[in-house]
C-alpha cells in the first residue's frame, strides 16, 4: 500500500479500538482455551499461533492507550510502544495462520470475539505496510480491473458464452427492473462456470427473474481481506451502483464465503449507509424456493454426502440451516460430519491465506483437522458452498491422497432437477 | 506495633482504602470501556442482537462437548476455584455478618464444614492451576507477571482464610489481620489486571453474543 507507515499503522489501530475490543482485552485471563479453537494451533501445537497472542500489538496499544494505567506507565517511560518490527513479526501471525473463521470467538470463556479483533487489526497492518504481498496483489486487481483474480468483464462474457452453448439457455446480463441481481466471485467464473449453468437451470424451472450486471460481477472484496475500508467501500459502492442502475430488488451473494461476509454484513457499514435493496445468500434463495415448492427434482443423489460448512456463511454469516434443507432433500444419505454447523472447523484457507502464497504448506498442513472429520464419515463425495473452499478442499484431499470429489450445492441440485414444467405455458 | 494495633490498622484505614481503590477503580474501568462506544450495525439483522448477548451471557458458561473434551482440564479446574472460591466468600457466617454490617442485607449461611472443606478443594485446586500454567505449553507462553501475581492475590485470601479458621501457626488476632490485609491486596490488584473480567465478560459475552445474534448465530 503506498504512504504506509507506522504510524499510520498505529493510528488505524486506535480507530479500531471500540467499546467490545476493549472489554474483550480486560476479559482475557490467558486460559489458552482460544488455542484449542484453532487448527493453526491443534495441527502443529505451535503456541505461537494461540489465537489471542495474534493480536498482542492489538492489546498493547489499547493498554496503552485507553487505559488509565498503561495512560501512566507510557507517561513515565514504562512501556514498550510497538514497533515496526513488531508488526514485521506479526505479520504472518495475522495473515497467514489466521483465517478469520471465527471459532475462537465461539468458545472463549469470557466471550471474546477473537476474530473481530483480527478483522480490525489488519486495518492497521495494511496501513503500517505488513500485508502479504499476495494479497496486496489481489487488492491492486481488484481496485483497478474489478477483480482480484484479474478476471476482466470479456473473460466473463467468454464464460457465459461457452455456458449458453453448454446448456442452450442464454444468460441474462443487464436487463433492467430484474428481481435478482448475481453476484459471482473471480474463482467461480474462471474455475466453476458450471455454477452459472446450473443457477440458470433452477431459476428457469422456478421463474426467478434474475440478471448478471456488466459493471459488477465480482462477488468477493479484497479490501476485507486485506484490511483497507476505503477500497473495501468502493468495492461494495460498485455494487450498490450497479443495483440503482438495474433497479433490482435483490442480491444474490454466491457459493463464496467471504463474499457473503463483505456484501451481506461489511456492506452497508462501509459505505456507511443502508442498502436500498436485500441481500441473500443463494443458499437462502435456493431454501426458500424449495420451502415455496417450486425446486423439483427428477431424481435423489445416492452417493453418501457430507456437508462443510463455509466458516463466513454458516459461523458467522447465519446461514447454517438451509443447506441441510437443501442435503436431506436432493440426497437419500447425507451424513454430518463431527463438529459441524456453527462449530465446523474451517478448511484453512478463509480469510485471505489462499491469496497468500507464503501460506501455502500451512495451510495443507492444517488441512489435517479437516482430513480427521472426514475420516470420521467416510463420504463419498463432500458438498460445499464456497468455491475457495472447495479449491482448497481439493488441494487437501490431494495432498492427503483422499480421493473425495468436491461438489457445490448449487450444481448438485440442478443435477438432480426435473425438466421444467411447459405446460402451464 | 502491636498485634492489636495491626488489627485496627489492618480494618480502619487500609480496608478504607482497598476498598475506595476497589469500587472507584472499576467504575473507572467500565466507564473507559463503554465511552468508546461502537458503531451502530447498519447492515439489516436477521436475528436480535439484544436475545444473542442475554444468551450469551449464561450460554458461554458451560463448553460444548468437544471443547470440553479437548480442554477437560482448564474447565473443569476453573469451574470448581471459581465456584469454591466464590462459596467460601459469600457463604461462610462471618463474611455474611460483615456483609451484613456494612450493607445491610444478608441470606443463610453454608455449615462451617462444608466451607471448610470447600476450602481445601480450592487451595489444592489453584495450586493445580499454578502447576498447569507453567507446564502447559501455551499457558506458559501466554503467562506475564501479571498472571503470577493475579493467581497469588486470589490464592492468599482462601489460604490464610483457612489457616485463621484452623488457627494454626500465629495467635486468632494475627491471622485474621493477615487474611484480611490479604484480601485487601486482591481488592487494590482488582481493578488493573485481568481480575477485572468479573465484571468485564459479562459485557463481553453480551458483545460477542450480540455480534453473532445479529446475524442469526447462536455464539
Amino acid at each position: 500500500m503506498s504512504g504506509a507507515s507506522l504510524e499510520r499503522g498505529i493510528h488505524a489501530f486506535k480507530e479500531a479500538i471500540d467499546a467490545p475490543v476493549a472489554s474483550f482485552f480486560s476479559s482475557c485471563v490467558r486460559c489458552g482455551l482460544c488455542a484449542h479453537a484453532c487448527l493453526f494451533f491443534t495441527e502443529t501445537e505451535d503456541p505461537k499461533y494461540t489465537p489471542i497472542h495474534k493480536l498482542e500489538p492489538l492489546r498493547r496499544v489499547w493498554q496503552q492507550e485507553y487505559t488509565f494505567w498503561g495512560r501512566l506507565a507510557s507517561a513515565l517511560g514504562l512501556s514498550k510502544p510497538v514497533t515496526d518490527e513488531d508488526l514485521a513479526d506479526w505479520e504472518t501471525l495475522v495473515y497467514d495462520s489466521c483465517t478469520m473463521c471465527g471459532r475462537c470467538s465461539m468458545i472463549c470463556p469470557v466471550g471474546n470475539d477473537i476474530a473481530y479483533m483480527i478483522r480490525k487489526m489488519r486495518e492497521g497492518m495494511a496501513v503500517a505496510g505488513h500485508a502479504p504481498p499476495g494479497l496486496i496483489g489481489a487488492t491492486q486487481r481488484a481496485v483497478t480491473i474489478g477483480s482480484p483474480m484479474g478476471v476482466k468483464l470479456p473473460a466473463l462474457q467468454a464464460q457465459i458464452r461457452q455456458v449458453e452453448e453448454e446448456t442452450g439457455m442464454t444468460i441474462p446480463v443487464d436487463v433492467e427492473g430484474a428481481d435478482y441481481m448475481l453476484l459471482l466471485s473471480s474463482m467461480e467464473i474462471m474455475n466453476f462456470p458450471e455454477f452459472i449453468g446450473a443457477l440458470a437451470k433452477i431459476f428457469d424451472q422456478a421463474d426467478v427473474s434474475w440478471t448478471i450486471s456488466s459493471n459488477a460481477f465480482e462477488a468477493t472484496n479484497s479490501g476485507i481481506q486485506i484490511g483497507v475500508s476505503e477500497i473495501a467501500a468502493e468495492l461494495v459502492q460498485r455494487i450498490v451502483d450497479a443495483v440503482e442502475k438495474l433497479k433490482v430488488k435483490y442480491v444474490i451473494s454466491p457459493e463464496c464465503g467471504h463474499a457473503y461476509m463483505a456484501i451481506r454484513w461489511e456492506g452497508p457499514n462501509l459505505i456507511g449507509k443502508p442498502y436500498s435493496f436485500k441481500v441473500v445468500h443463494v443458499l437462502e434463495l435456493l431454501d426458500e424456493l424449495r420451502e415455496q415448492g417450486r425446486l423439483k427434482l427428477s431424481s435423489k443423489e445416492s452417493q453418501r454426502l457430507t456437508y462443510h460448512d463455509p466458516c463466513q456463511i454458516a459461523r458467522r454469516g447465519g446461514v447454517v440451516q438451509q443447506p441441510r434443507n437443501l442435503l436431506n432433500m436432493v440426497a437419500d444419505d447425507f451424513a454430518e460430519m463431527p463438529e459441524t454447523g456453527t462449530m465446523n472447523w474451517c478448511c484453512g484457507a478463509g480469510g485471505g491465506v489462499s491469496s497468500n502464497e507464503r501460506a501455502d504448506e500451512l495451510r495443507l498442513t492444517v488441512f489435517k483437522r479437516k482430513k480427521a472429520q472426514l475420516d470420521a464419515v467416510r463420504p463419498d463425495a463432500i458438498v460445499s458452498a464456497c468455491s475457495n473452499c472447495r479449491i482448497h478442499l481439493e488441494d487437501g484431499l490431494e495432498k492427503y491422497a483422499m480421493e473425495i470429489p468436491v461438489l457445490s450445492l448449487t450444481e448438485t441440485i440442478a443435477e438432480h432437477l426435473a425438466e421444467k414444467d411447459k405446460s402451464g405455458e | 506495633m502491636s498485634e492489636n494495633d495491626f488489627l485496627l490498622l489492618v480494618r480502619g484505614p487500609l480496608l478504607t482504602g482497598a476498598t475506595i481503590i476497589f469500587m472507584l477503580g472499576i467504575v473507572v474501568r467500565l466507564l473507559e470501556i463503554l465511552v468508546l462506544g461502537r458503531k451502530r450495525n447498519l447492515a439489516e439483522p436477521r436475528g436480535s442482537a439484544v436475545k444473542g448477548g442475554l444468551r450469551t451471557i449464561v450460554m458461554r458458561s458451560i463448553a460444548e462437548r468437544e471443547t470440553l473434551q479437548r480442554t477437560a482440564f482448564t474447565e473443569v479446574t476453573g469451574w470448581i476455584f471459581h465456584i469454591g472460591f466464590l462459596v467460601t466468600l459469600f457463604f461462610y457466617t462471618p463474611h455474611i455478618l460483615l456483609i451484613s454490617k456494612v450493607a445491610g442485607i444478608s441470606w443463610p449461611a453454608l455449615p462451617t464444614t462444608v466451607i471448610d472443606a470447600l476450602s481445601i478443594v480450592t487451595i489444592i485446586t489453584l495450586l493445580a492451576v499454578l502447576i498447569h500454567r507453567i507446564g502447559n505449553r501455551v499457558m506458559r507462553f501466554l503467562s506475564r507477571f501479571q498472571d503470577y501475581l493475579v493467581w497469588t492475590v486470589t490464592f492468599l485470601p482462601v489460604l490464610t482464610g483457612y489457616l485463621a479458621f484452623h488457627r494454626v501457626g500465629l495467635s486468632p488476632t494475627m491471622l485474621i489481620a493477615i487474611h484480611i490485609l490479604s484480601v485487601e491486596m486482591l481488592m487494590v490488584v482488582f481493578p488493573f489486571t485481568k481480575l477485572m473480567h468479573a465484571f468485564t465478560l459479562f459485557m463481553s459475552r453480551y458483545y460477542n453474543g450480540a455480534i453473532a445474534g445479529y446475524r442469526g448465530v447462536n455464539s
